[in-house]
């Protein structure tokens, strides 16, 4: 089960403007990816753009896998041109992931923009289906959802959203959907009025780095744990070139190996 | 071609002896170990590791590296995990390989290029030295020790005075003539010469007006630099009898051909670990297809044949 492999594009869809889900066949079987495990996708076969591009396991089919991406520049718009039965190398899956066995009473997964591509799937690997939650009668709370986005059409997923058995708290920057402001305001203003929330809790997170440093700074001084997805400029992707490293407080770590997942604690921002 | 005129890919650089003409270069390849599982590390010439020093270094702060068209800047800050641990912790899985390991280091005295060369000198399982010179020297002022001649050839004499193993000085592209440099290196003691180092750029943001790495520059590698590293290449083998071992931008076998032809008796892959972890088989494979087509029997042949 080699991490390096030929993956045949069978779907690549436009969700909404900028955003595609795409839909990756491996030609051979590859290692199970979990929750907030990344692949490097070659999106072409030239040398401009020259490295691969890193991206969040957003769903894992079994043997296929998706992923979820918004158009930045030449290498994602590249990607948005690929064809159903276009081929593409791909390494992967790479770094750590969301540490999903850990146990806390109240789980809280943070998704801000695209961020949401990996937290969907750590939603789903946490939370089975209803029946096994309802026939367990376990002792935890539901996990909660807490969805940013800048305005209404950029809310990605929401069918998967809904067929979660969990509730999604969504803000938008302009207050088209869901509450009014940023994600981080909105959990704050949660846990004062659901307080018993706050106690045995943890964070999940991806999004862009403003937010993750305010989530880290409200989570540092409530004394609640938490893990962010980071992201990083990659070149090799499996830990050599030393290019991904983020500062932390055990030293320069890197986001391809160490990473991408690391406690919110322990990043300096 | 019968069977038995099999071209033949040995070359000897400064009485280390490879199997085949195709290394890694420094700080694309870490310490070999992350890549054993997409590429059989017998096969390969040599594994060059990631530079080296006395004391473990942090680097730079990030971003640490940008793209630019065909190629990339970095600005790691030779983070590395110091001698000692890599004695201790990478060495001995290099020692199971039967391929000869190279150690490239550096320091920013005199002084500390001495100790860690001593301290390489001393250890079982590396085979030869790559010094690099492209690095800041604390004593004059932070100037690299590679861009002056009289400087090279003080800390290469110094070290070569200090070392048995075969000494290779890689040199910095960052100079007028490097063909002084690499005279100096030779006239120095130095067994073979690398080149090049990454050429020295910058990327800026026109939205923020900032540059793109932390540090402000980097080091510029890939093909975006091959025809200049093939030219310098050229420059190096005209000037020394010692040899060369060309890179810079080699992301296939007839770019590796290039450089022999222009003067390379070894070549090293860089950049193009990272576009294709399994490249360096891929080069040694296509330089062994290409000396059998082209009826090529040894290393000897192709290196400096460019009709120039
Ligand atoms: C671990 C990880 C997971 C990611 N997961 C997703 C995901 O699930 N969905 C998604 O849409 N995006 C994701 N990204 C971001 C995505 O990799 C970038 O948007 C993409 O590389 C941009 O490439 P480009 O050529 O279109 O943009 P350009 O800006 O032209 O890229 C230029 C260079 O910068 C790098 N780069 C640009 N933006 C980023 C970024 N944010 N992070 C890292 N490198 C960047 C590119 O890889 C390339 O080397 C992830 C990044 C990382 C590190
Ligand atoms: C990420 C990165 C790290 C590097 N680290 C070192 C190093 O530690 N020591 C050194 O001598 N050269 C280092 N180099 C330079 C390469 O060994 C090589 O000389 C250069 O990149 C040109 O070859 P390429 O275009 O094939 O990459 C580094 C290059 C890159 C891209
Ligand atoms: S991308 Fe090379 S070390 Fe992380």
């Amino acid at each position: 089960m080699s991490r390096l492999f030929t993956a045949t594009v069978t779907e690549n869809r436009r969700i909404i403007k900028d955003h595609y889900l795409i839909t990756l066949h491996p030609s051979g079987k590859i290692k199970k990816p979990g929750p907030g495990t990344f692949f490097m996708l070659d999106v072409n076969t030239g040398f401009d753009p020259l490295l691969k591009r890193p991206f969040s396991l957003h769903r894992w089919l079994g043997r296929d896998f998706q992923l979820l991406y918004r158009t930045a520049g030449k290498g994602t718009y590249l990607l948005s041109k690929k064809r159903k039965g276009d081929t593409l190398e791909v390494l992967g899956p790479l770094g750590n992931g969301f540490p999903v066995r850990k146990k806390a009473k109240n789980i809280m997964l943070v998704a801000g923009g695209i961020g949401i591509a990996p937290i969907i799937g750590l939603a789903e690997a946490l939370v089975p289906s209803k029946s096994v939650i309802k026939k367990g009668g376990m002792h935890k709370n539901l996990p909660v959802l807490f969805y940013g986005a800048r305005t209404k059409n950029e809310i990605l997923c929401t069918d998967d959203l809904r067929s979660l058995d969990m509730e999604p708290i969504i803000s938008t920057d302009d207050g088209t959907l869901g509450k009014k402001g940023n994600i981080v305001n909105v959990i704050k203003r949660y846990l004062t009025a659901h307080p018993s929330r706050v106690r045995d809790s943890v964070f999940f997170a991806c999004g862009p780095t403003p937010m993750l440093k305010a989530l880290s700074t409200f989570a540092v001084r409530h004394k609640i744990r938490g893990y962010a997805a980071l992201e990083e400029h990659m070149a090799c992707g499996i830990g050599t070139c030393l290019g991904c490293v983020v500062q932390t407080s055990r030293g320069h770590k890197r986001v391809c190996r160490e990473g991408p997942v690391f406690p919110i604690e322990e990043i300096i921002w | 071609m019968t069977e038995n005129s099999t071209p033949d890919l040995r070359v000897s650089i400064g009485g280390l002896k490879l199997r085949n003409p195709v290394m890694t270069a420094s700080g694309t390849f870490g310490y070999g170990d992350e890549y054993a599982e997409f590429v059989d590390l017998n096969r390969l010439g040599a594994i060059v590791v990631k530079g080296l020093s006395l004391r473990p270094r942090q680097g730079n702060p990030p971003p640490r590296i940008v793209e630019t068209p065909a190629g990339m800047l970095n600005a790691i800050g030779l983070q590395n995990i110091g001698i000692n641990a890599f004695i201790k912790k990478k060495l001995p899985f290099l020692r199971q390989l039967r391929t000869p390991v190279i150690a490239n280091f550096f320091g920013d005295s005199i002084g500390e290029y001495v100790r860690a060369a001593e301290k390489l000198d001393n250890t079982d399982g590396i085979h030869a030295l790559e010094m690099n010179i492209s690095c800041p020297n604390k004593q004059a002022g932070w100037s690299i020790f590679g861009t002056d001649p009289k400087v090279t050839f003080k800390v290469v004499t110094e070290v070569r005075q200090a070392v048995d193993k075969p000494l290779i000085v890689k040199l910095s592209p960052n100079v007028t003539d490097i063909s002084i440099m690499a005279r100096a290196a030779e006239d120095a003691g130095a067994d073979a010469i690398s080149a090049i180092n990454t050429i020295t750029g910058m990327v800026i943001d026109i939205k923020s007006r900032k540059p793109r790495l932390a540090n402000t520059t980097g080091g510029l590698s890939g093909p975006a630099i091959r025809p200049v590293a093939v030219r310098m290449v050229w420059e190096c083998y005209r000037a020394v009898s010692i040899p060369v071992i060309g890179m810079g931008g080699i992301v296939s076998a007839e770019d590796a051909v290039e450089f022999m032809l222009a003067g390379a008796a070894a070549v090293a892959v860089g950049t193009g670990n990272f576009i294709r972890p399994g490249i360096t088989i891929d080069v040694i494979e296509g330089i062994r297809s290409y000396m059998k087509s082209s009826c090529i029997r040894s290393m000897r042949e192709l290196t400096g044949a460019a009709q120039c």
